[in-house]
């Protein structure tokens, strides 16, 4: 018997040891769509805690659908449960429904059956399929026509209204937008010769210091990034002002055809693959994966999102720095502004719904686009500002001269006006797009096909998607 | 010689039937068919614009070379998952069947894993195998064997084919073990004294007598694989890297779930429905003539 129990204590022990080193969020057990980055640890929202409040009797009550998880969807709900107070009339009812991708196929399924919410969020690349929703949806800029209610798209910035328009027209609601910027390691620069205070600038410098960090054993890996589509491809078509696709990235036309296997494209794919054989670079998995990573101290530089920074803050044990995202220099005008991913609200139709559900839908919106809420939003979950005057309030409540490098993403968003490259993208099915090329590139770096071949499959087997997307809306 | 129990009411049995028919209705033949209706239609996922489009969606699936690949997946995977649990557990079973000291504990331990949630069990892997975090990730690395699994597709589907394995080698060795016990004494005892080896009792004795149980795990085993691993490759590769592990059932979920397309999705789904109803039908037609029933 004795014998028994001390081999459960060691099974228990082996197991203790087995699950401790492990840092707390599980990082390959990402959801397949982009999930909430973790950030700030934001100031825990009075309304977090206790049970969802139950809506006020009397009031018109809408229901707001949102992806966003802890701590993130704390900010979410206390700034809506803030609407709440300052309003008499109104209510929205914030709830949780699960990563963006569930909440989408929860806002589908509701529809369906024709319990649609007042008020879903969805990630910036369910934008087309929404758009093309005619019906299901109602367009912000109809909204504000029929409610009277002032949502004035000026006040958006360009990079974040445009992805979001069809024209001039806004279709959804700017919400959270977050874009990728370079994080790097100021310790292990320092370990490695590198100057810490002057970050790579551009592709070939950033290799070299990524070199110089692995030759040094400063880090065992030089570079990794999160999201591998929106970090190498859709922001660096942007960034050096290349299509990724025809007809401005889709955003004009449902017939566009993706054009991301050009020289440029595949010269990038060629630099990251030559990294990964003299190990500068290691591919950290697909969608958020990779994160860990860099506050791990394993990689030394790491392009990931604004609303990563929070996190990196939290959980690094060294100093770190933040910079712009990297560019080739030989290409003529790069880098030009970068484009923006996250989320934005939609407003969903249903039958019986009344004009004043839509009055408080609309009434919501304006709430959040004042500036002292839309800095507030900034400043707690690493988001960009999504109002020119959420950036200004910012900077007059002197966050920035705390908070060095916040101010950083808004300026690569804005630096430069947006061009037909740049404004965005609306692809559609494009989750699906975005695994294709995760597909074709793990399969490169694994060395079982060339640059070439794997942009031109990508392009080739997401060309076939959108044309099955432009079928289904035929 | 067969009794046979004649029923005299008519409506009793019916009723005693109904509660599991209730159920197989409303969570087998109504989506089932929902699922059919669903796979001749090209429709977007609101449903605003339905196109009725016969079976352009199976021939869609059937021609994709991706599919294909898909199916090789699949194969290589469930044959890879049945051999390897059925042969640990039945391995198991047959130690922990002996009289030795504890064995009610071993029995216990063995049986943990089958407590466990798919995708927990998955996350308990990641935290054992990833590259940089994982404790024998890191010391596969440390010690100079390449260990990535989100990059090298063979030792992505070796992990998934392990991690999916132990959680249903506990369910497998129940089952072998209930087996073994149940095996006359007197059948066992009489082959000792006649001086027979452990290995020819079982192989001559043990194995055959407990062939009914063999039969329905393999049954069991390779339903298992083919439609309740997808909490395990969900959490640990999500089909990846490459494709190298996405099976017929991961292409279902990501083709409907995340990329919205519900006729392609429901098309395969349809087909899957097949391809597991005649695995069962051969499985009983067939080897099920070659089982010993005492």
């Amino acid at each position: 018997m004795k014998r028994t129990i001390l081999f459960v204590l060691i099974l228990l022990a082996v197991l203790f040891v087995a699950c401790a080193p492990a840092p707390t969020p599980a990082p390959t057990a990402a959801p397949p769509t982009k999930a909430p980055e973790p950030t700030k640890p934001a100031a825990p929202a009075p309304t977090a805690t206790t049970p969802r409040p139950t809506p006020p009797p009397g009031r018109i009550t809408v229901e707001f659908w949102f992806g966003l998880g802890k701590p993130l969807g704390d900010v979410l709900e206390a700034v809506v449960m803030d609407f709440n107070k300052s309003q008499t009339k109104y209510y929205v009812d914030p709830i949780f429904k699960g990563a963006y991708v569930d909440t989408m196929n929860a806002a589908i399924a509701a529809y369906r059956a024709g319990k649609a919410p007042h008020i879903v969020q969805m990630f910036e690349v369910g934008t087309a399929t929404m758009m093309a929703a005619k019906g299901a949806i109602k367009p912000v800029y109809q909204l504000a026509k029929e409610t009277g209610v002032n949502l004035d798209s000026k006040i958006y910035i360009p990079a974040v209204r445009g992805y979001y328009s069809e024209g001039e027209n806004m279709i959804s609601m700017p919400w959270n937008s977050s874009t990728p910027m370079m994080y790097y390691n100021k310790d292990a620069f320092k370990k490695a010769g590198l100057d810490p205070e002057k970050p790579p600038k551009t592709w070939t410098e950033v290799r070299a210091a990524a070199k110089k960090l692995v030759d040094t054993k400063a880090t065992a890996c030089g570079l990794t990034f999160e999201w591998p589509t929106w970090t190498q491809l859709e922001n660096f078509s942007a960034l050096h002002n290349v299509p990724l696709a025809t007809k401005t990235n889709g955003m004009t036309g449902m017939d566009a055809e993706l054009k991301f296997n050009s020289d440029l494209h595949i010269r990038h794919l060629q630099t990251l693959m030559d990294m990964t054989k003299e190990g500068s670079f290691k591919y950290g998995g697909r969608d958020g994966a990779a994160t860990v990573l860099f506050p791990s101290g394993e990689c030394g530089i790491i392009h990931a999102s604004s609303a990563a920074r929070a996190r990196i803050k939290n959980e690094s044990k060294f100093e770190w720095g933040v910079t712009f995202l990297p560019y080739y220099d030989d290409v003529k005008g790069a880098p030009i502004n970068s484009i923006i991913g996250g989320a934005s609200l939609w407003v969903m139709n249903s039958p019986g719904r009344t004009a004043d559900e839509y009055k408080a839908v609309a009434e919501f919106f304006a709430y959040i686009s004042k500036p002292e809420v839309d800095a507030r939003w900034h400043q707690e979950t690493g988001y960009v500002p999504i109002t020119h005057g959420g950036n200004d309030k910012t900077k007059a409540d002197g966050f920035y001269a705390k908070n060095p490098g916040a101010d950083l993403p808004y300026q690569q968003l804005t630096r430069t006006q947006p061009t037909e490259n740049s404004m965005g993208l609306r692809l559609g099915n494009m989750p699906q797009i975005r695994i294709i090329v995760y597909e074709e590139w793990e399969k490169a770096f694994q060395g079982q096909q060339t640059a070439k071949q794997a942009m031109d499959n990508a392009v080739k087997r997401g060309n076939e998607v959108l044309r099955e997307f432009e079928k289904t809306y035929k | 010689m067969q009794r046979r129990v004649v029923f005299n009411n008519r409506i009793l049995p019916y009723f005693l039937l109904l509660p599991q028919l209730i159920i197989t209705t409303i969570f087998f033949f109504w989506p089932a068919s929902q699922a059919i209706y669903q796979s001749v239609l090209r429709q977007d996922p609101f449903g605003l614009r339905t196109t009725f489009v016969y079976l352009d969606n199976f021939r869609d699936v059937l021609s994709d070379p991706l599919y294909i690949e898909s199916f090789q997946v699949t194969i290589v995977f469930s044959i890879s998952v049945t051999l390897f649990v059925m042969t640990l557990a039945l391995l198991f079973a047959v130690m922990a069947d002996r009289q030795i000291r504890g064995a009610q504990t071993y029995k216990t331990l063995l049986l943990w894993p089958y407590a466990l949630a798919p995708a927990i069990a998955a996350v308990l892997w990641v935290f054992i195998f990833h590259p940089s975090i994982g404790i024998i990730g890191k010391s596969l690395n440390a010690g100079g064997l390449h260990w990535d699994y989100k990059l090298d597709g063979g030792q992505a589907l070796l992990l998934i084919v392990v991690a999916s394995s132990w959680k249903q080698i506990a369910h497998n060795f129940l089952f072998f073990l209930a087996g073994l016990q149940s095996v006359p004494i007197a059948v066992v005892e009489a082959a000792m004294i006649d001086g027979a080896s452990a290995w020819k009792l079982f192989r001559t004795i043990l194995f055959p007598l407990i062939s009914p149980t063999t039969f329905y795990l393999l049954t069991i085993n390779l339903v298992f694989a083919f439609f309740d691993t997808f909490g395990v490759i969900h959490a640990l590769t999500g089909g990846g890297p490459g494709r190298s592990t996405t099976t017929l059932m991961y292409k279902v979920y990501m083709d409907g779930y995340v990329n919205l397309n519900l006729g392609i999705s429901a098309a395969q789904s349809v087909i899957l429905m097949l391809i597991v109803s005649a695995l069962v039908w051969i499985q009983f037609r067939y080897v099920e003539g070659k089982v010993h029933y005492s």
